[in-house]
């Protein structure tokens, strides 16, 4: 079953919480929404659940406009955070609902009980078909849930952050096991997550929304070399951003070049988004960007260096091998090897900026010894 | 390190809590209160209600006025919480599952008979059914009669104990959110379905209190029916009128002896879902786990 939103908005009070969003599901595809809280994708899967009326935009399920028929009757899958078992049923009771209140062609009570059977194996929870959902852990609860939304043979697998609530190792298990799930059964599938992780890891697509729209569409892969948006390259993945200056069609920092393409950006002010890996450490004495290390981490393998540079003294974030020395306060070249360069208008991804700063300027300060003095 | 902790464990000091004399004067205190205030009066009632012997508290009883006044107030119950079970389920429903404009106005109506005097609510449906409202000929007319009959009486404890039901309900449905019923629907389920397999289920207990709750007043109102029953005994007088009554004719015992039967009912109220809350404690341990 294809879904399709079109042109679909919602607003809460004065706040819009869909703007104009356009979504299409292949048949049988795995679909991440991905987004901070705030950015609309819960509403918009809820809105193609059915649980929430857009104000405006129409939801296809495949060529059918689905406001045509009622909730009960759009054959939906649906999986919450917090899983809303039915807590005075058993595990069981909770599978079989969907079954038991069909209208039509409802199974015998002997075809509802194999059926179950039949979903307990598939969730890996035979044997605790008697059990109260009070009784189970967390994870075994969105098994549950999982089940019993697959009872009804959905047209279509919809998941509101269904491992949100679950602790990370479970979370990491489970979400494995939803792909298998999914690999068996073909459902298509719409999962809202903020975690970028598991986006990138479970889907076929992710879909990155921010303020109510979409940012882009596009398979993990795209999503992390080529982000569309300055708020795409922030939100995915670790990045550091230093402004710079395009003219000509080359980026400069302090009037130092970068060799990087900018597109067709106009000349002016732009904004250089850097990935750890796009930063390099000069070893060979080189031209390099200098700067002056703030602090170091350790990161598997590798060591984390978080660096200012520049006349104004921007954080950049880069990795360099464990095995190289490298201390707070030490002064080193880095060229850029890679990193994006978006328009200076564009907003990327917001994080507690004014603490950085604030604690940058402390340690850059104490760096130069000024408050030893 | 044994002689630091030799003295720890012998004077293990709560995180939170007090020192035992404050413990014991803050017990006591509530001990007394509870004493002077609950225990007391409900001793009283039977102590005096067999103050002239046994016969005495017989008679009172089986006082014709005494059997038909029980009976009116088991017949109005019988009327007001079945009605205000409906009523009180609905509008929780209502507000704590949709949301619609007036919302907070609808609920503010509701708490209007906690917050009105019993006797003001009683006038108020004198002025409307009475002879000089614009509704009482119109009703006299088609010879229906409201006031100073039983359904006056009926209609008076019904606003009187409506907020009961709906009060118990609406902060545990708000509470429990409406993901469950979601559930249910996006499962197929209809209306009805879902109101009685998922929705009731998870809110029997506060529905049960609500009931015990609403039943215990609607037997025990006394001001709003006072105004609206108009005393005729043996007709429109319910027990705590009844009560009034014998009490006012300086027959104590009896009155005493009527007294005891309504702190019974009571009571057997209190012991029903005392034996409820035992006998079903598993599935209420599991919903509240939840």
């Amino acid at each position: 079953m294809q879904v399709r939103a079109e042109n679909i908005s919602k607003n809460y009070a004065s706040m819009a919480a869909l703007d104009d969003v356009s979504l299409t599901v292949q048949s049988g595809e795995l679909v991440a929404l991905l987004g901070p809280s705030g950015s609309g994708k819960t509403t918009l899967l809820r809105t193609i659940a059915g649980l929430e009326t857009p104000d405006s935009g129409v939801v296809y399920f495949n060529d059918r406009d689905a406001a045509e028929s009622r909730i009960q009757d759009r054959g939906v899958g649906f999986v919450f955070q917090h899983y809303a078992l039915f807590k005075h049923m058993r595990v069981m009771d909770n599978i079989a609902f969907g079954l038991r209140a069909r209208r039509k062609n409802k199974p015998k009570e002997a075809d509802i009980k194999n059926k179950v059977m039949e979903l307990l194996d598939l969730v890996q929870l035979s044997g605790l078909e008697k059990r109260f959902p009070s009784q189970l852990s967390g994870g075994q609860r969105q098994r549950v849930a999982l089940a019993r939304a697959l009872a009804i043979e959905p047209s279509v697998l919809l998941l509101d952050e269904p491992f949100g609530a679950l602790d990370a190792r479970v979370r990491k298990d489970l979400r494995r096991w939803l792909r298998e799930i999914h690999e068996r059964t073909g459902h298509t599938t719409l999962f809202v997550t903020h975690d970028q992780e598991e986006a990138l890891e479970l889907a076929d697509r992710v879909v990155v929304m921010s303020k109510g729209k979409i940012e882009q569409s596009a398979t993990p892969d795209e999503i992390y070399d080529t982000p569309a948006t300055p708020f795409v390259f922030s939100f995915i993945g670790e990045s550091s951003v230093i402004p710079v200056v395009v003219g000509n069609g080359r980026a400069t920092l302090d009037e130092r070049l970068i060799d990087l393409q900018v597109g067709n950006l106009p000349d002016g002010p732009a904004q250089l988004f850097l990935r750890p890996e796009d930063v390099a450490m000069v070893t060979d004495g080189g031209p390099g960007i200098p700067g002056l290390v703030v602090s170091t981490r350790r990161i598997g393998g590798n060591r984390r260096v978080t660096m200012e540079c520049g006349l104004a003294r921007h954080r950049i974030e880069f990795d360099a091998p464990a095995e190289v020395p490298i201390a707070n306060s030490q002064r080193l070249q880095v060229r850029i090897i890679g990193g994006r360069v978006y328009g200076a208008g564009e907003e990327g991804y917001e994080t507690e900026k004014l603490a950085a700063s604030a604690t940058s300027d402390f340690k850059w300060a104490k760096a130069e010894g000024w408050l030893d003095r | 390190m044994s002689e630091v902790k030799a003295p720890a464990a012998r004077r293990q000091k709560q995180a939170i809590g007090e020192g035992p004399l404050t413990r014991a004067a803050l017990l006591g205190v509530a001990l007394v209160f509870l004493g002077l205030m609950l225990i007391a009066p409900l001793l009283v009632v039977f102590v005096e209600a067999f103050s002239r012997g046994f016969g005495v508290y017989i008679d009172a009883l089986a006082m014709p006025d005494t059997m038909s006044a029980l009976q009116l107030t088991l017949l109005v119950a019988a009327i007001a919480v079945p009605a205000n079970l409906v009523f009180g389920v609905a509008a929780a429903w209502a507000i704590a599952k949709f949301d619609f404009k007036g919302k907070s106005f609808l609920l503010t109506l509701i708490d209007l008979p906690f917050a009105v005097s019993p006797v003001v609510s009683g006038l108020v449906f004198v002025l409307l059914f009475g002879a000089n409202s614009a509704l009482g000929p119109v009703l006299d007319d088609m010879g229906i009669k409201i006031l100073f009959a039983v359904p006056g009486i009926v209609i008076a404890t019904i606003f009187i104990t409506f907020p009961f039901i709906a009060r118990e309900l609406i902060p545990l449905m708000q509470q429990q959110g409406s993901s469950e019923e979601e559930a249910a629907v996006s499962l197929g389920a209809g209306g009805w379905r879902t109101f009685f397999l998922v929705t009731l289920p998870n809110v029997k207990w506060g529905l049960l209190y609500g009931v015990l709750l609403c039943n215990a007043r609607a037997m025990g109102e006394f001001g709003a029916v006072s105004v609206v029953s108009g005393h005729i005994r043996g007709m429109t007088n319910t027990l705590p009128l009844h009560i009034e009554i014998l009490y006012n004719d300086n027959k104590a015992a009896a009155a005493f002896a009527v007294a005891s039967l309504l702190a019974m009912l009571a009571l057997i109220t209190l012991a029903v879902k005392t034996l409820l809350e035992a006998r079903f404690a598993g599935s209420l341990a599991a919903q509240r786990r939840h």
